[in-house]
C-alpha cells in the first residue's frame, strides 16, 4: 500500500510536536514534508530570552537537530515559505516555486509579533521580539548602541529587557497600563514585580502610550501621546502576538482571530489540520506551550486514527523568566463579586500570595517571590479541586513538585545509570514503590552517586500524591528497619561489639547484613569504641581493606602521603624507581597534590610499600585524604601565614582517623584562597593576625561552599576547633555522609553553639585523640603481617598439569 | 556426552581466609574462592558479567558477594546475579577431602 503523504507548514515548536506524536503512534503511516520559513531545524521559542540573557547558546535551544529529521525520513524544507494552498487538489505552493501535494495537511504556522502601526515603525533599529534573527540583531545593536526601549511591560517584554540589561544595554520599559503584566499580575504582585527589576536596572515609564518613532534613517527616540519623549538607539516592540493566518485565510480556509478548528484540531476544510499559536479552539487562542502540546497529542491521534476524547482547552498558567524573579499565575487572576481569596503577604521576605476561590473551588492564582505551589495548584483548578484540598496539604513547601510536573518523560534522572522519568514513574506505578531504597532496588536510579536521591523522591512524592511519607525514617539499609541513630542507641544500651552481634540482637533481614550495613555498623563500632574495638576486614569496602584504590581492570593505585603537597628530591627519586620496577602504567598528580602510580597489580602492593617506605596517602580512606597547601609566607609574596607548616601539622595530627566519609582539608595563606578552601571539609585560610575555619564545603557530587565555623587568633587554635568539627561530625553523621551534607541537615549555627560549649569543646577534643591514639599506618601494618599478607595480598597460581 | 571433570587441588581449607575472596589462577581459567561463615566452600569465575569486577575482592554476606566495582549481587551457590541486574557467572563444582579443597574443572 502507499504511504500517505503528509505536509507540514511550519518548522515550529507545535508543528514538529506534532510530527512527533504521529510518530509514536504510527511510524511507518505516513511520507513527511515540513516547511519551515525560519532557516533553523525546530528550537525552543520560549528559551529565546535564555539566549538573550546570555544563559544559553542557540544550539541549546535546538529541540531537534537535522540528523533527527534524517533518521525519521523526515523531508525538510527550511527557509521556504508555503505561499498557499489548493485545497481541491490537495496541493501546497512555496515560494521557491514548488508544488507538494498531501493527504493530510498540518498548519502550525504559529504567530506573528504584533507591530504597533506607530509612525517610524520601519525604521532601522526597530525590531520585534520573535525569532533568533530578532535575537541575533538585539545582540549586534548592543555591540554598537547603548540606549534600548522596550514597548510591553508583559512577560516578553520584560524577559527582553533583561536580556538587553545583560547585553550591557541602558533600557527603559513603557508600558500602557499602571502596572506591569496586567494580564497574569494583580496590582500588589504587579508592583513587587516592577520593584525588584528596578532593582536590577530596569527604568519603566508606565501609563504611556507611543505615538511616535522618532529618527532620520535609524530611530532616535520615541514620543509619547502625553508629549513626553525618551532617546532611544534600539526600540523593541513586545506588545503581543497575533496569529499568523493570512496564508489560510488567503487560500480558503475559514478563520476567525486564528484557523477556526474544533476538538480534534481540524478546520472546515477536509484533511486540513490546523495547530498551535494559529489555530482558535473554541474562541481561544493560546500563546503558550502547554495548549499546544496537549492540542497536538489529540491531533496526532485522529490523523492516525487511534480513538480520542478530543482536546477541551487549557486553563492558562505564567511564569516569568527572569533570573532573580519568581512569578507564577494562572487561571482567574482579579477579584470580583464572586470570588473569594486566599492571601499571604510577606513584604519582608518579598512573598506575595493570592489563590482565588469561587463556591470552594480554586479557580486562580497568583504567586510571587515563591512560586513552589505553582504547578499543584495548576492541577488542582484542572480537576475542579474545592480550596479545603490545597489548604489541607500546604506541606509541599519543600518539593520540587513543579520541575517534575514539566520534565519529559524521557528526561534522564540517574546520570549515572541512565534512567528515565518514565522508567522510574512506570515501576513506581506497576510494582507499588513507595520508598526511595525500593526505587533504587528496582530500577537503579540513584544507586551509584547519589546525586539525584532528592529527584527520585520527589517522583514518588509525584507518582503517589498524599500516600508518600515524605519524612520516612531513613532505615540504614534493607536489612533493617531502624535508623542509623536508633542503632547507635541501641548498641551503647546493649553494649554490643560486633557486626554480627548488633545484627542479631536487633533483628536484621539478613543474618550477614549486606554490603551497606556492613562497613556502616563496622564503623560505627569503631567510633564508640575506638580503643578496644577490632576492625573488622570483612566489613571494609575493597579500597580500605587492601589499602589501595582498586581500578575498573582489577588492578590498583598507590598513593604515599605527601605531607601538605611537599616532596623532596630523595622521596621524588624513590617513587620513579619504584615505578620503573613495577611496572607502573601512569603516574599522575592528582587533585589532593599527591602522585598517583596505576595500574599496580595486587600482588606487587606490598612490596612497593616496604620499597617506598612511605606513609599511606590513605587515598582510598573513609578518613582523612589530603590537606592542600598554598605556598604561604614563606616564598609568596601575599602569604601572611606559614600555610604549608600548618598544613603539615594538620595532616599528621589526623592522618588514619576513620571518619563517616572521606575528609579533604586545606590551608591557605591568603584570602585568594590558592588551595581552594571553599570547597572542602575544612579550609583554614590565614589572614593577617587571625585564621578563618570553613567547614561544610564540598567540590563533588554535590556542589557545596563552605560555611565559616570561625575566626580563632592562633595555629593551636586552629588545630583544636578543627578535631572538635571533625569529632562531632564523627559521632553524629551517617556512615558516607559527607561534611557538606551533614553540615547542610544540621545547619552551621547548631554545630557552633556545639563548639561555643568549653566544656564540650575540651570532651571532644579529648575523644578525638583516643581515637587517634590508636591509628597505624596501614601499610606497614600489612607488610609486618604474615596473615594479612596471606590472607589479602596473595593470589594462588596452580601451575598447569597438577591434578 | 558426558563431559570428563578433572579435580584440581586449590588450596587447604585453613590457608583460607574467613569471609574474604581468594583469587586462583588455574588452567587459564581465574577463579574465586569464598570461604563463608557457616564453613562452606565455594568456587565462581573471578568476573563480575557486568564490568568484569574482580569478586574475589567483593564483600561476602550469608551466600552473596557485592562486586567492588558497582556493587552488584552475586549468589556464590549458583552464580545468579540478583535484582535489579541480570545475568550469571559460571560456578565450579567443589569436593573438600580431608584437609584439600578440589575444584572440578572440564577436561581441556
Amino acid at each position: 500500500m502507499r504511504k500517505q503523504k503528509l505536509v507540514l507548514v511550519g518548522n515550529g515548536m507545535a508543528g514538529i510536536r506534532a510530527i512527533e506524536e504521529i510518530l509514536k503512534l504510527s511510524p511507518h503511516q505516513f511520507d513527511i514534508t515540513v516547511f519551515g520559513s525560519e532557516p533553523y531545524p525546530n528550537y525552543n521559542r520560549i528559551e529565546l530570552s535564555k539566549v538573550l540573557q546570555g544563559d544559553t547558546e542557540i544550539d541549546d535551544i535546538t529541540l531537534n537537530n537535522w540528523q533527527w529529521y534524517e533518521e525519521n525520513e523526515i523531508l525538510l524544507y527550511p527557509g521556504e515559505t508555503v505561499t498557499a494552498i489548493d485545497k481541491d487538489n490537495q496541493t501546497v505552493f512555496t515560494d521557491k516555486e514548488r508544488q507538494v501535494d498531501y493527504d493530510k495537511l498540518i498548519i502550525a504556522t504559529g504567530s506573528v509579533p504584533f507591530m504597533l502601526p506607530l509612525p517610524g515603525v520601519d525604521k532601522d533599529g526597530v525590531t520585534a521580539f520573535r525569532d533568533i534573527k530578532d535575537c541575533e540583531q538585539m545582540i549586534e545593536t548592543s555591540d554598537q548602541y547603548k540606549k534600548a526601549v522596550v514597548i510591553g511591560g508583559g512577560l516578553l517584554g520584560l524577559e527582553a529587557a533583561r536580556g538587553l540589561l545583560n547585553l550591557g544595554m541602558q533600557v527603559d520599559v513603557v508600558h500602557i497600563a499602571d502596572y506591569l503584566m496586567e494580564r497574569q499580575l494583580d496590582k500588589t504582585a504587579g508592583k513587587m514585580l516592577q520593584k525588584e527589576l528596578e532593582n536590577q536596572g530596569m527604568n519603566f515609564l508606565l501609563n504611556k502610550q507611543s505615538v511616535k518613532i522618532t529618527g532620520r534613517n535609524r530611530v532616535k527616540g520615541l514620543k509619547f501621546k502625553d508629549g513626553g519623549e525618551v532617546k532611544a538607539d534600539l526600540v523593541v516592540m513586545a506588545v503581543g502576538i497575533k496569529p499568523n493566518i493570512s496564508m489560510a485565510k488567503e487560500s480558503g480556509v475559514p478563520v476567525n482571530r486564528g484557523i477556526i478548528v474544533n476538538d480534534y484540531l481540524e478546520t472546515e476544510v477536509p484533511n486540513i489540520f490546523a495547530v498551535g499559536e494559529c489555530a482558535e479552539h473554541r474562541e481561544m487562542v493560546y500563546g503558550l506551550v502547554a495548549p499546544l502540546y496537549q492540542q497536538a497529542q489529540q491531533m496526532a491521534k485522529r490523523i492516525c486514527n487511534v480513538d480520542c476524547d478530543g482536546y477541551k482547552g487549557s486553563v492558562l498558567s505564567t511564569q516569568l523568566k527572569v533570573s532573580g524573579v519568581d512569578v507564577f499565575s494562572t487561571g482567574k487572576i482579579i477579584e470580583d463579586k464572586h470570588t473569594k481569596s486566599l492571601k499571604v503577604f510577606d513584604e519582608w521576605r518579598g512573598v506575595y500570595q493570592k489563590v482565588l476561590v469561587e463556591e470552594g473551588k480554586i479557580t486562580g492564582a497568583v504567586l510571587y517571590g515563591d512560586t513552589k505551589d505553582g504547578n499543584r495548584l495548576l492541577s488542582l483548578i484542572n480537576k475542579g479541586a474545592m480550596i479545603e484540598e490545597y489548604t489541607d496539604n500546604k506541606r509541599s513547601e519543600e518539593t520540587g513538585n513543579d520541575l517534575i510536573a514539566s520534565m519529559p518523560e524521557e528526561e534522564i534522572i540517574c546520570g549515572c545509570n541512565g534512567v528515565t522519568k518514565g522508567t522510574i514513574i512506570e515501576a513506581i506505578n506497576n510494582q507499588d514503590l513507595t520508598t526511595v531504597e525500593q526505587v533504587k532496588g528496582c530500577t537503579n536510579a540513584s544507586r551509584s552517586c547519589g546525586g539525584c536521591k532528592s529527584l527520585v523522591s520527589d517522583l514518588l512524592e509525584y507518582a503517589l500524591g498524599d500516600q508518600y511519607d515524605q519524612n520516612q525514617k531513613e532505615s540504614i539499609c534493607t536489612c533493617s528497619t531502624l535508623s542509623r541513630d536508633e542503632v547507635i542507641e541501641e548498641i551503647k544500651l546493649k553494649e554490643l561489639t560486633h557486626t554480627r552481634e548488633v545484627m542479631n540482637v536487633l533483628g536484621w533481614t539478613s543474618e550477614e547484613g549486606c554490603s551497606k550495613c556492613k562497613p556502616a555498623l563496622n564503623y560505627y563500632l569503631g567510633m564508640l569504641n575506638p580503643t578496644e574495638y577490632k576492625d573488622e576486614r570483612e566489613s571494609r569496602f575493597v579500597n580500605e581493606r587492601l589499602h589501595a584504590n582498586i581500578q575498573n581492570n582489577g588492578t590498583y593505585s598507590v598513593v604515599p602521603r605527601m605531607y601538605g603537597g611537599v616532596t623532596n628530591a630523595e622521596d621524588l627519586r624513590r617513587i620513579a624507581d619504584v615505578a620503573d620496577k613495577y611496572e607502573v602504567k601512569m603516574i599522575k598528580v592528582t587533585g589532593g597534590q599527591r602522585l598517583d602510580l596505576l595500574g599496580v597489580q595486587k600482588g606487587d602492593l606490598p612490596s612497593m610499600w616496604s620499597e617506598l617506605d612511605m606513609p599511606s596517602g590513605s587515598a582510598y580512606a573513609k578518613g582523612l585524604r589530603t590537606v592542600k597547601t598554598c605556598v604561604g609566607a614563606d616564598f609568596c609574596r601575599f602569604g601572611t601565614q606559614d600555610s604549608i607548616g600548618l598544613g603539615v601539622q594538620m595532616e599528621k595530627k589526623f592522618e588514619g582517623l576513620n571518619t563517616p566519609h572521606k575528609v579533604k582539608m586545606s590551608v591557605s595563606a591568603c584570602p585568594r584562597n590558592c588551595a581552594e578552601g571553599s570547597v572542602k571539609d575544612v579550609g583554614v585560610i590565614g589572614l593577617d593576625g587571625e585564621f578563618e575555619l570553613y567547614v561544610g564545603g564540598n567540590g563533588g557530587t554535590h556542589m557545596r561552599k563552605a560555611e565559616l565555623l570561625a575566626k580563632v587568633k592562633t595555629e593551636a587554635e586552629v588545630l583544636n576547633t578543627t578535631a572538635a568539627f571533625l569529632q562531632y561530625y564523627r559521632e553524629n553523621a551517617s556512615y558516607l555522609e559527607r561534611t557538606s551534607a551533614w553540615v547542610e541537615r544540621v545547619g552551621i549555627e547548631h554545630i557552633q553553639n556545639v563548639l561555643s560549649n568549653k566544656k564540650t569543646f575540651i570532651d571532644l577534643n579529648q575523644r578525638m585523640d583516643e581515637a587517634l591514639s590508636v591509628v597505624q599506618d596501614p601499610w606497614k601494618e600489612a607488610i609486618k603481617s604474615e596473615t594479612l599478607l596471606r590472607d589479602l595480598y596473595e593470589n594462588v597460581k596452580v601451575p598447569a598439569g597438577s591434578n | 556426552m558426558e563431559k570428563l571433570l578433572n579435580k584440581i587441588f586449590v588450596a587447604k581449607v585453613n590457608e583460607l581466609p574467613e569471609k574474604l575472596g581468594r583469587t586462583v589462577h588455574v588452567h587459564g581459567l581465574e577463579l574465586a574462592i569464598f570461604k563463608l561463615v557457616d564453613g562452606d566452600i565455594r568456587v565462581i569465575e573471578n568476573r563480575c558479567p557486568h564490568k568484569g569486577g574482580v569478586l574475589a575482592e567483593g564483600m561476602i554476606s550469608g551466600e552473596h558477594v557485592f562486586c567492588p566495582m558497582h556493587d552488584w549481587k552475586i549468589s556464590v551457590v549458583d552464580g545468579k546475579v540478583q535484582k535489579p541486574d541480570i545475568g550469571c557467572v559460571q560456578t565450579f563444582e567443589v569436593k573438600v577431602e580431608k584437609d584439600n579443597v578440589y575444584v572440578m574443572l572440564p577436561e581441556k
